[in-house]
C-alpha cells in the first residue's frame, strides 16, 4: 500500500513537471517555431529544387523525400531537448527542484515527456507538407500511424543522447549550433534526400554504416509497401538498447553534477 | 545537551581540486533563530549553503536537518527545508501563480490545496495583482520576493536564504527582511547568508564570520563586537591640522594602535585601556586641540569584520 502511494507520487510529479514544461511552450509558442518551420522549408526546397535532377521529377522524388524529411526534423526536435535543460540548469530552477522532496530523475523524467509533443508535431507537419505537395502513402492509416510513432520512438531514444550532452557542455547556444551540425552530417551523409548508387564508393560506405541510413530505410519501407520489415524491428531494437544505455548514464549525470 | 538543535553542522569539509573550499567548519543552530554565516565574497559561504542543501556532498564531517543526515537520508532531509538562492530560480515564462501552483504539487500538495496557498502568498507578498502575468514583466524585487514565496509554499521547517538581499533596493530589501522575521515568528527557523554587515547585525541571533573557508568567529553580533576589544573610543576634531598631535597623544597614553581617517580617530580600547582614556581628555585639553566629539561606544560589526578578515585578502 506504501509503495504504492509512493508510485502514485512519482507518477503525478511527472505529470506536473510535464505540465510545467507544456505551460512553458504554451506561453512561448515561438518555441515550437523551429520544429514547425524547419520541415516546412525542407521540403519545399529539397522537393522542388532537387526533385527533378534526382528523380525526374517532384512527384516522383516526394516518396523517397518523405521518408528523409521525417527522420531528419524528428532528429533535429529531438536536439532541443538538451538545449532546454541546458537554459533550464543555467537559470537556477533545477537547483530548485533538486531541494524539493521528489525523486532526483523527476524534472529530467518531465522533460523528456514534454518532448514527445516537439517531436510528434515536428513528424506530423512533415508528413503535412509533403501530402499538400502531392504525396500520397502506399500505407493506410495504421501503418502510417506506426511509421510515424517508431520515428518518434527513434527521436526520444535519441534526445536522451542530446541531454547527455546538454547536461555535460556549458553553453546553450554552443549545443544547439554543434547539434545542428551534427544531425546535417549525419541526414546529408545518408539515404535521405539522395539514391546512394550515385555515390563514390568511400561515402557509400560511409553512408551504409549511418544509422540514419537504417532509420530512414525502415521507415521508406513502411510508407511505400504498408508493411513493417525487418529493419523497423532493428531500428526499434536500436532504440531500445539506445534509451537502455543512455538513460542510466543521463541519470547518473545528472544526479552527480554538483 | 543540544536535543534542542535543528541543525547541526559537524567538522565539515570540501575540496575543489587541491583548492579548500570549507575546512572543517562546525555549528549548531535552534529552532526559531536566525543564524547568519557573514563573510566576503568567495569566503566559502555558499559552499557550505551548498552541502547543506545537499546539492553538494561535503568530503568529510556530517551535518544533520531535524536529525535527518543530509548524505543518507537525503529525501528526508529535503523535506525539512526550503531554499532561496541568490538569483531568483523561477520559471521566466511561466506566470507567479504557476510558478507557485506547481512548487506546491511537487511539495506534495494537492492541486486545491496548491491553489488556495498560491492566492495565499500572493497577497502576502503584494503580488496578487500581478500574479497572472509571466516574469518578463516582473522586476528584480519582484522576483525575488516571488522566489522566496516559493520557497514558503510547502512551510518548511527550515528555510535556507543565500544572499537574500544582494542587488535589491532599501524598499525591497525591507520587505525581504520583515518577510523573514514572519517567518520565524510563525515558527521557521533561518539560515541566511550575507555579505552585508548591516543585514547580519539586523536580522541574525547569532553570526558565524567565514572567511577563507574556516569559520574565524561565531556568536550573538554583541559577543562578536566584544570580541575585537570591547568598545571602542572615537574622538572627531575640527581640523585636520590637529590630527598627527591628538593621534601622538591617544597612541603614547592608551598604547594601542590608532586609525584615522579624515578629522576622525578611533582607538580599540580593552578594559585597562579603559582607565587612561580620562588621561587622553586631559592631555587634549592642556594641548588646547578643538575637539567636536569623544566618545565611548560599541565598535560597529564593520570593524569586526575588517578585524578579523584584515591582511588575509
Amino acid at each position: 500500500m506504501k509503495s504504492m502511494t509512493t508510485k502514485n507520487r512519482f507518477v503525478s510529479n511527472i505529470l506536473t513537471m510535464t505540465h510545467r514544461n507544456l505551460l512553458k511552450t504554451m506561453h512561448n509558442p515561438d518555441s515550437l517555431s523551429d520544429v514547425v518551420i524547419e520541415p516546412v522549408i525542407f521540403t519545399l526546397l529539397f522537393g522542388y529544387l532537387f526533385g527533378g535532377v534526382i528523380a525526374g521529377s517532384v512527384q516522383a522524388y516526394l516518396p523517397m523525400l518523405v521518408s528523409g524529411i521525417l527522420v531528419q526534423s524528428i532528429l533535429n526536435a529531438a536536439s532541443g531537448s538538451g538545449q532546454q535543460l541546458r537554459e533550464d540548469i543555467n537559470a537556477g530552477v533545477f537547483d530548485r527542484f533538486k531541494t524539493l522532496p521528489i525523486s532526483p530523475i523527476t524534472p529530467l523524467a518531465g522533460q523528456l515527456v514534454g518532448d514527445i509533443l516537439r517531436l510528434l508535431l515536428s513528424g506530423v507537419v512533415a508528413l503535412i507538407t509533403t501530402f499538400l505537395m502531392g504525396w500520397r502513402p502506399t500505407a493506410d492509416l495504421p501503418m502510417l500511424a506506426a511509421a510515424l510513432l517508431l520515428a518518434i520512438f527513434i527521436g526520444w531514444a535519441t534526445s536522451w543522447i542530446f541531454v547527455l550532452v546538454g547536461l555535460m557542455a556549458k553553453n546553450a547556444e554552443l549545443i544547439g549550433s554543434l547539434s545542428m551540425i551534427i544531425i546535417l552530417v549525419m541526414t546529408f551523409l545518408s539515404n535521405a534526400f539522395i539514391p546512394v548508387k550515385t555515390l563514390p564508393k568511400v561515402i557509400q560506405a560511409i553512408v551504409k554504416i549511418n544509422p540514419v541510413s537504417l532509420t530512414i530505410t525502415a521507415i521508406r519501407t513502411i510508407l511505400s509497401t504498408g508493411n513493417w520489415g525487418s529493419n523497423a524491428t532493428l531500428v526499434l531494437i536500436s532504440g531500445g538498447v539506445i534509451i537502455l544505455i543512455f538513460m542510466p548514464l543521463t541519470v547518473l549525470v545528472y544526479q552527480r553534477r554538483d | 545537551m543540544d536535543h534542542d538543535s535543528l541543525i547541526k553542522v559537524k567538522n565539515i569539509r570540501k575540496q575543489f581540486g587541491d583548492k579548500v573550499a570549507v575546512q572543517d567548519v562546525s555549528f549548531d543552530i535552534k529552532k526559531g533563530e536566525i543564524f547568519g554565516l557573514l563573510g566576503p565574497n568567495g569566503a566559502g559561504k555558499t559552499t557550505i549553503l551548498r552541502m547543506m542543501t545537499t546539492l553538494l556532498r561535503q568530503d568529510a564531517g556530517k551535518i544533520s536537518l531535524n536529525g535527518f543526515d543530509t548524505l543518507t537520508q537525503g529525501r528526508l532531509a529535503r523535506q525539512q527545508f526550503s531554499i532561496t538562492g541568490q538569483t531568483a530560480a523561477i520559471d521566466q515564462d511561466l506566470t507567479a501563480r504557476e510558478n507557485l501552483i506547481i512548487f506546491g504539487k511537487l511539495n506534495g500538495l494537492s492541486r486545491s490545496a496548491a491553489k488556495t496557498r498560491a492566492t495565499e502568498l500572493l497577497t502576502d507578498f503584494d503580488l496578487i495583482n500581478s500574479a497572472d502575468q509571466t516574469l518578463a514583466t516582473f522586476s528584480g524585487g519582484m522576483r525575488r520576493r516571488l522566489d522566496l514565496a516559493i520557497s514558503l509554499i510547502g512551510k518548511p521547517a527550515i528555510l535556507f536564504l543565500d544572499e537574500p538581499t544582494t542587488g535589491l533596493d532599501p524598499r525591497t530589501r525591507m520587505q525581504m527582511w520583515r518577510a523573514v522575521q514572519k517567518l520565524v515568528a510563525e515558527g521557521s527557523t533561518v539560515l541566511l547568508t550575507t555579505q552585508y554587515l548591516e543585514e547580519a547585525d539586523h536580522l541574525a541571533n547569532r553570526i558565524a564570520l567565514i572567511d577563507h573557508g574556516k569559520m574565524i568567529a561565531i556568536g550573538t553580533p554583541s559577543d562578536l563586537k566584544k570580541h575585537v576589544g570591547g568598545m571602542q573610543l572615537r574622538i572627531e576634531i575640527t581640523d585636520q591640522k590637529w590630527r598627527v598631535q591628538v593621534q601622538k597623544i591617544a597612541h603614547d597614553t592608551l598604547a594601542l594602535p590608532v586609525n584615522v581617517s579624515d578629522r576622525t580617530l578611533t582607538v580599540l580600547i580593552d578594559d585597562t585601556s579603559m582607565q587612561m582614556v580620562p588621561q587622553v581628555l586631559n592631555q587634549l585639553q592642556a594641548a588646547k586641540v578643538p575637539i567636536s566629539n569623544f566618545a565611548i561606544e560599541t565598535p560597529p560589526l564593520d570593524d569586526v569584520f575588517l578585524k578579523m578578515t584584515v591582511g588575509k585578502n
